[in-house]
């Protein structure tokens, strides 16, 4: 790990920052805007294969728009755009010429808020399968078991898969919105403060899908729960009004951060 | 003591001002109850079967209401698939696609502009632009006349019902990889259903009752008549035509098809309301 | 490569395949539904754009023919072929002023009784009732009118306001007799009592916008019930309330049925209200089938441009107050 080198500003070195995991989301200096405000000045980081990577940081210090620039969600709303680029299996996201929705197949999003579709849990997991793939009724039936599954739901609702989405719990129906997201075959999850809607029981039950999710997904989790961060996630990036201040594994982020900054947030000193 | 005077005289202003309210409604009840009660007193008598299965007689003879039933359902049903598409359309358009754009803020003006507008000067515009041409009366006129008062309805409550939908949802649909018109028409639509449906209805209950619009595009039609190219019989021009006649069979048919228009008209209203009731609570 | 290897390029290429073809499905599809409603938005503005030019190019003939002084000729003669529109004009806009005057007051009246006197568990049942009373449908207004409200006012009402005023000196002439039933003031009566459920339901729902917290602080300071409506919610409400009362005038003078049954239908400007007249409305409902000739049916057109120009701008006025009220609402 080369400590003397300003995390954040070299991104040829992303890979030895990573210790050798292999890199599936490259950053090189994101500048992002609201109309004519610069809201994220020059991001550059890389995001590990099956890793997770926590972006942590008071609020307003731009995280959750880093993480909606990862699957475009800002070209929905007319005065925001991003400049730099985001490269992703050797293609940069941010081209005009990139296909937004086929995007959004490969990265997938999970919200703050569960916002389950109002329709019956099965069709609610379907939706995103039958988007773009055309199965047989058994081999769909497979796919929402088995996105369920994953997603540690189906024990719960297989007995009433044709209930409405609506009708379960709140943590319920974030691990539905979970498993709707997997259940495409996406390459790369974000997470947006999946639990902070949630009860703690909730939360535990998701940081252990976390972990078990990142065997087969690409993870980028946005949290304001420092605690979380240090549990679910290998590597951590602090922002700060949005810049990126520090990089680095998560266990060296929280133990021996490089940065005054990074030191002063994790200490409570502000936040 | 003065100050206590003048309470006094303040507390007697409010006493008879509030008194004033409560006539008022009473006024207001009071016609209403007697609306209804002599709508039913001169109608019931003559809800008999016969109503629904006899045809239109002329003066003198026996008779019912049947063509002109059956005519008004085929008027209303051609105005709702007309004018419910095209509502949809331009509501879905103010609500996903353009707004806050100038065009929608002048649809709207223009849209309500319609809802208001008089009947009858919408049933000109129709005799000019089909009638006319044509050169015949044709409940194809009539069922555009009526599709004319369907669509501002629908435009306004699709409009209001989809910005009623979170973004959220939107967003978690193109989350997944969903196309524009996949999302409004597999998750927006849905999560609007029952409003646009309250809407649906609300447009059937106003043409229901409409008469003007249909005096010079579908006219009437004594006989029994499924012919779309021909005037077609309808409830409202029936009793219209019937009432003022001075015939006491054919008035006595009046006042029990107004006895239908109006329960039918408030049924309507009444599951509207109902389903908005359940969608809201959900 | 191994087999594994293999397969999963293989379902790899599939996936892409499936992929491609599902995205120029979407491409296809955006287009077509963007484009269908944006052709429904534009629709709904040719549909004004239609209203008002097919009434213009039907009113031609006419306007060649009297130009301005269709405006003011009371002469309505079919045989002569000579139109004026002074009558209808005049029984619309009385009637509706009629209708106004009455219903107005009493509008308010029961919207304050509602908000602020009716007891909580009576007001869903009232406001629905007056809701639906609202939507029935005109026609019944108009055969109720001509066949129990007019006599009832022949027989009382009309006795009463010519006697009372028999003496007097400029009452007299616009309550003279004799007391037909049908008439001006029947008419007006009838769309009294039909604006009425419209204006109290508009009326109610601005007064429900007064925030709660300023109505108890005057309450607070030993304000009456009345003070309270007259000094905090009606000016808080006002452009509310008068862009209802425009809406509800909308409506009155653009109503047929109702009127045509009650009006008379006779073209002249009689100086008493107890007197048969006619409206716009009633004029185009009872004599386009029988228009015989262009000139008349042109006249009848153009009489219909007339209630549409007034109504519209009555309407479009109103719209506009409302939307104000909105944007300062917030909303």
């Amino acid at each position: 790990m080369n400590d003397a080198a300003p995390p954040g500003l070299a991104p040829d070195r992303a890979p030895s920052q990573l210790g050798g995991s292999a890199t599936k989301i490259t950053i090189k200096d994101l500048r992002f805007y609201y109309g004519d405000s610069l809201a994220l000045k020059g991001i550059s980081l890389p995001l590990a294969d099956r890793k997770v990577t926590a972006f942590i940081g008071p609020s307003g210090c731009g995280k959750s728009t880093l993480l909606r620039v990862l699957n475009r969600m800002y070209d929905l709303y007319p005065r925001q755009r991003a400049e730099g680029e985001v490269v992703l299996d050797r293609e940069n996201l941010l081209d005009p010429a990139q296909d937004l929705n086929l995007l959004r197949a490969k990265v997938g999003m999970v919200f703050q808020k569960p916002t389950p579709f109002p329709m019956t849990i099965f069709d609610n997991i379907a939706f995103g399968i039958q988007l773009y793939e055309r199965i047989s009724r058994g081999e769909l039936a497979d796919r929402v078991e088995a996105a369920l599954t994953k997603a540690a739901l189906w024990g719960e609702v297989k007995d009433k898969l044709g209930a409405n989405g609506l009708s379960i719990s709140g943590g319920q129906q974030q691990r539905l919105c979970i498993a709707r997201t997997i259940a495409a075959k996406p390459e790369v999850v974000l997470l947006d403060e999946p639990c902070s809607a949630l009860d703690p029981i909730s939360t535990s039950k998701i940081e252990e899908l976390i972990d078990e999710l990142k065997a087969e997904y690409t993870i980028v989790i946005v949290t304001h729960n420092m605690q979380q961060a240090a549990r679910v996630s290998d590597y951590t990036a602090f922002m700060y009004l949005g810049e990126l201040v520090e990089f680095d594994v998560t266990d060296k982020i929280f133990t021996a951060p490089s940065d005054r900054r990074t030191q002063d947030y994790i200490t409570g000193r502000f936040g | 003591m003065k100050s206590m005077a003048l309470y006094a005289r303040r507390r007697r202003w409010s006493s008879v001002v509030m008194g004033l309210s409560v006539a008022a409604t009473a006024f207001g009840a009071a016609w209403l109850i007697a609306i209804l009660g002599t709508l039913i007193w001169n109608g019931v008598g003559g809800l008999t079967p016969s109503v629904f299965t006899s045809m239109t007689p002329p003066p003198g003879s026996a008779g019912g209401l049947a063509n002109a039933l059956v005519g008004s359902l085929i008027l209303t049903v051609m105005g709702v698939v007309i004018g419910t598409p095209i509502g949809l359309l331009a509501g879905t358009y103010m609500a996903e696609y353009g707004r806050q754009t100038w065009l929608t803020e002048v649809v709207r003006l223009v849209n309500d502009v319609l809802l208001s507008a008089p009947s009858i000067v919408i049933g000109l515009f129709v005799y000019q632009i089909i009638v006319a041409p044509m050169g015949h009366f044709s409940a194809w006129a009539g069922g555009v006349a009526l599709a004319m008062l369907v669509i501002p309805v629908v435009v306004r409550t699709t409009e209001n019902m989809l910005l009623l939908v979170p973004n959220s949802l939107r967003e978690a649909a193109a989350a997944l990889g969903a196309p524009r018109s996949t999302i409004i028409a597999r998750v927006a639509y849905r999560a609007a259903r029952a409003g646009i449906v309250t809407g649906v209805l609300l447009a059937v209950a106003r043409v229901t009752g409409e008469t003007a619009p249909l005096l010079f595009t579908a006219l009437n039609n004594q006989f029994w008549s499924l012919n779309p190219n021909a005037p077609m019989a309808s409830l409202p021009v029936t009793i219209f035509q019937f009432a003022l006649s001075p015939y006491a069979d054919w008035q006595r048919l009046a006042w029990t098809g107004a006895l239908i228009v109006t329960f039918a008209v408030l049924t309507l209203n009444i599951v509207a309301r109902l389903l908005s009731n359940i969608g809201t609570s959900k | 490569m191994t087999e594994a290897a293999l397969r999963s390029v293989d379902q790899t290429r599939v996936a892409e395949q499936s992929r491609s073809g599902a995205l120029r499905r979407f491409i296809i599809r955006d287009a077509t539904f963007r484009w269908a409603t944006l052709i429904a938005a534009v629709g709904v503005l040719l549909l004004l754009g239609g209203v008002i030019l097919s009434l213009v190019i039907g009113s031609l003939p006419a306007m060649r023919a009297f130009g301005i002084d269709f405006l003011t000729t009371q002469i309505w003669n079919p045989v002569t072929e000579k139109f004026g529109a002074v009558a209808p004009i005049y029984g619309t806009v009385v009637t509706s002023l009629i209708a106004m005057i009455i219903g107005v007051p009493v509008s308010l009246g029961i919207a304050i009784f509602l908000t602020e006197l009716c007891p909580y568990s009576l007001r869903r049942p009232i406001g629905t009732a007056i809701e639906l009373l609202a939507g029935i449908p005109s026609i019944i207004y108009g055969i109720w009118g001509l066949f129990v409200f007019a006599p009832f006012l022949q027989a009382t009402l009309q006795p009463l306001l010519i006697n009372s005023f028999a003496n007097v000196p400029v009452l007299s002439s616009l309550f003279a007799g004799p007391p037909y039933g049908i008439g001006i003031l029947t008419a007006g009566l009838i769309l009294a009592i039909m604006v009425l459920p419209f204006i109290t339901a508009i009326t109610r729902d601005v007064f429900l916008t007064v925030p709660v917290v300023t109505k108890e602080a005057a309450y607070g300071l030993g304000c009456t019930t009345w003070e309270v409506v007259r000094k905090i919610v009606i000016p808080y409400t006002r452009v509310g309330i008068t862009g209802g009362v425009m809406l509800g005038l909308g409506r009155a003078l653009g109503e047929t049925m109702a009127v045509t049954f009650v009006i008379g239908n006779a073209h002249r400007v009689a100086p008493s209200l107890i007197a048969p007249g006619t409206t716009i409305s009633a004029t185009i409902a009872n004599e386009f089938t029988e228009a015989v000739g262009d000139l008349y049916t042109s006249s009848l057109i153009e009489l219909g441009l007339v209630l549409f120009v007034i109504t519209f701008v009555i309407l479009l006025a109103a719209r506009l107050l409302l939307l104000r009220l909105e944007r300062r609402a917030g909303t």
